[in-house]
């Protein structure tokens, strides 16, 4: 601040901190301007729905009883929305009672576990795929240019249009069954079916997480891996010693975004095994559980959405708390070029 | 080390560079063989990354007789799927959809933009409290999952008689897309030339006509890039658009995840890979020309489209 020393050497009264407090005051009035419509949109966009569905989750869906076949208004429902999916709970004229077989809410756990598991596999398939990929293409080779224009594409493609790609390859008489000479039911068989998602969603995903390790690895300065070579280390303790701990603040972010991502996949099931796949739920997440259960009851359904928001919220609660993936530093670092 | 060279140290050193140089021919032999590798790895990135998009490509130029041909180049080419893809005899609204996407897309983008560029330009550049709050709360609803929104607005848009309008789809895109613009302007806006700024205003502008003169124009490009990657979120969207249109108002994706064939049980693949090239291409080129803009995106918003 040219103004400051020019004020103090002139003897004038030293106001500098003065000047700076007003100076931020005004920042801080323009900012409000500036970000309010933002804030203002999203709290209607989101805000707004998300305290609707709280207050749907605590009311009765109205419709047919099924034990009375009276028809049943509404109402204050307490929690009872959410014992039925979590504790597979129906309302009866006798009170709560175990959900009889079929019932969307029984499904619950199922749901649950088949949405951790895609995303615990895929995660860690394209953490590993994404690491390599980028450890590649962070060299410099001919045709480097190629590879990062290839890497693009899977990212482009819409994740319905990636569904019916993978739905003609996986076909019975498809690419995949032919050119391994197998003859797997991809799109209907229980494990095979949450293999053929699990394969698409590797493939549309590892892109974007091989550029984000990139922009991780592009920051680690190459005379540190010059040095480490003077001292004969090999590869391997290189890549342990030196690669890992400089790109993990980079990859925790890249893996905190593919699992919140990944929690909530929809797309891949919903189209490539038709929301089912093996006996009808062998690939039922959970938001595909929401959208079943809308339109037959929606206040069940957002007690569903609720539990689902919860259960992320809590894991990305989790992964920033205790394994450290700081979003808003690593990406202000990765701006200014430092780790 | 050759300062005090003798008679027997000559002769070490004689041995030394032989054993160097021998090292150094290693290193090449090790050298090559790095960079055979990496043109490996290379290529099987690239086959991987292509050759199911390639698949999608020669089955769309393939007669539908031939659906299960697995030559790997294209045969028997036609472009009866890509007629059959836009037709609307078989109850498709390819075309209708590609309309609706383009203007659900463009008003998305606009409006994420014109709101989202003050934001942007504030948490770049504005020195205030609640920062890294007001970032984190914005990142946080780019997290957010699509169901937790779609239960309450599939109930309100029904009561308000909204499902089947294009309100319906843009409102719910805004919720994604303008975290994301938001975000990836931020992280551009950091990296601009402010300084211009600073002597636009010591010559007397003041900040908002340093912002409109100055910052704009020299923004345009990363506004640019953040349109495409705005866009693209919002193109590709499904689980909304699959619950909250009806077929006058689908989306591409809607509308190619529920493509029909003249058979109820034969799927009509041949055709719905031309569609989906259809809804594809465009993006794929449009992606590899701003290239390095939108991996410079990508990696500053951290967000997935």
């Amino acid at each position: 601040m040219s103004t400051e020393t020019l004020t103090t050497t002139k003897g004038k009264p030293p106001s500098p901190r003065a000047g700076q407090a007003k100076n931020r005051r005004s920042e801080t009035r323009w900012a409000i301007y500036l970000i309010a419509p933002s804030i203002v949109l999203l709290g209607i966009i989101i805000g707004y729905p998300i305290i609707s569905a709280i207050v749907m989750s605590f009311q009765k869906d109205s419709g047919l009883d099924a034990s009375t076949g009276m028809f049943v208004q509404g109402g204050f429902a307490g929690f009872s929305n959410y014992a039925h999916w979590l504790l597979q709970q129906c309302t009866a004229p006798t009170g709560a009672v175990t959900c009889p077989p079929g019932n969307l809410g029984s499904q619950f756990w199922n749901a649950t576990f088949i949405t951790f598991f895609f995303a615990f596999v895929t995660v860690i398939l394209e953490t590993v795929f994404g690491l390599w990929m980028a450890i590649i293409m962070n060299r410099t080779f001919k045709g480097r240019g190629l590879v990062r224009a290839a890497i693009l594409v899977p990212w482009a493609i819409p994740t319905a249009v990636t569904a019916k790609l993978w739905y003609f390859i996986f076909s019975v008489d498809g690419i995949a069954n032919s050119l391994f000479n197998t003859n797997i039911l991809w799109t209907s068989g229980e494990w095979s079916s949450r293999w053929a998602i699990i394969i698409a969603d590797t493939w549309k995903t590892t892109p974007f997480m091989a550029l984000l390790i990139l922009a991780g690895l592009q920051l680690i300065p190459e005379d540190v891996y010059e040095a480490a070579k003077m001292d004969g280390t090999t590869t391997m303790q290189r890549f342990w010693r030196i690669t890992m701990p400089l790109v993990k603040p980079a990859l925790m972010v890249a893996v905190l975004f593919r699992i919140l991502d990944a929690l909530r996949i929809y797309d891949l099931p919903a189209i490539l095994t038709g929301g089912g796949g093996g006996t009808g739920n062998a690939t039922t997440t959970l938001s595909i559980l929401v959208v079943d259960q809308i339109r037959q009851g929606p206040n069940s359904a957002s007690a569903l959405s609720t539990i689902t928001f919860l259960i992320i919220f809590i894991v990305a609660f989790i992964f920033v708390r205790f394994l450290g993936a700081n979003v808003v530093r690593t990406q202000e670092s990765q701006q200014k070029g430092k780790i | 080390m050759s300062a005090i060279a003798g008679p027997a140290t000559a002769n070490a050193e004689k041995r030394a560079v032989t054993t160097r140089a021998a090292s150094r021919s290693g290193a090449r032999r090790r050298r090559g063989w790095q960079t055979t590798r990496t043109g490996i790895s290379a290529l099987v990135i690239v086959v991987w990354c292509l050759a199911p998009f390639y698949w999608m490509l020669v089955t769309s130029l393939r007669d539908v007789g031939y659906t299960f041909d697995t030559t790997p180049w294209p045969t028997h080419v036609t472009l009866d799927n890509y007629i059959t893809a836009l037709s609307t005899n078989l109850g498709n609204h390819l075309g209708q959809a590609l309309l609706n996407s383009l203007f659900i897309g463009a008003c998305t983008t606009l409006i994420a933009l014109l709101v989202g560029t003050f934001a942007a330009y504030a948490l770049a550049r504005l020195d205030f409290k609640l920062k890294g709050i007001i970032l984190g709360v914005i990142l946080g609803a780019s997290m957010f999952p699509g169901v937790a929104l779609l239960t309450p607005l599939f109930q309100l848009f029904t009561n308000w008689g909204w499902i089947g309008t294009y309100q319906a789809l843009i409102l719910p895109d805004i919720s994604f897309v303008l975290p994301l613009t938001v975000y990836t302007l931020t992280s551009f806006f950091r990296e601009m030339p402010w300084d211009l700024e600073e002597a636009a205003r010591i010559d007397g502008c003041t900040q908002a006509q340093a912002f409109r003169r100055i910052i704009l124009p020299l923004a345009a490009p990363a506004v640019f890039t953040t349109a495409i990657l705005a866009f693209i979120s919002s193109w590709n969207e499904y689980l909304i658009a699959s619950q909250l249109t009806t077929t006058a108002t689908q989306t591409v994706t809607v509308a190619i995840a529920g493509f029909t064939g003249s058979q109820p049980h034969q799927e009509p693949y041949t055709a719905i890979m031309a569609a989906g090239t259809v809804v594809t291409v465009p993006l794929v080129i449009l992606v590899l020309i701003f290239q390095r803009r939108i991996v410079a995106g990508l990696t500053a918003g951290g967000v997935k489209g």
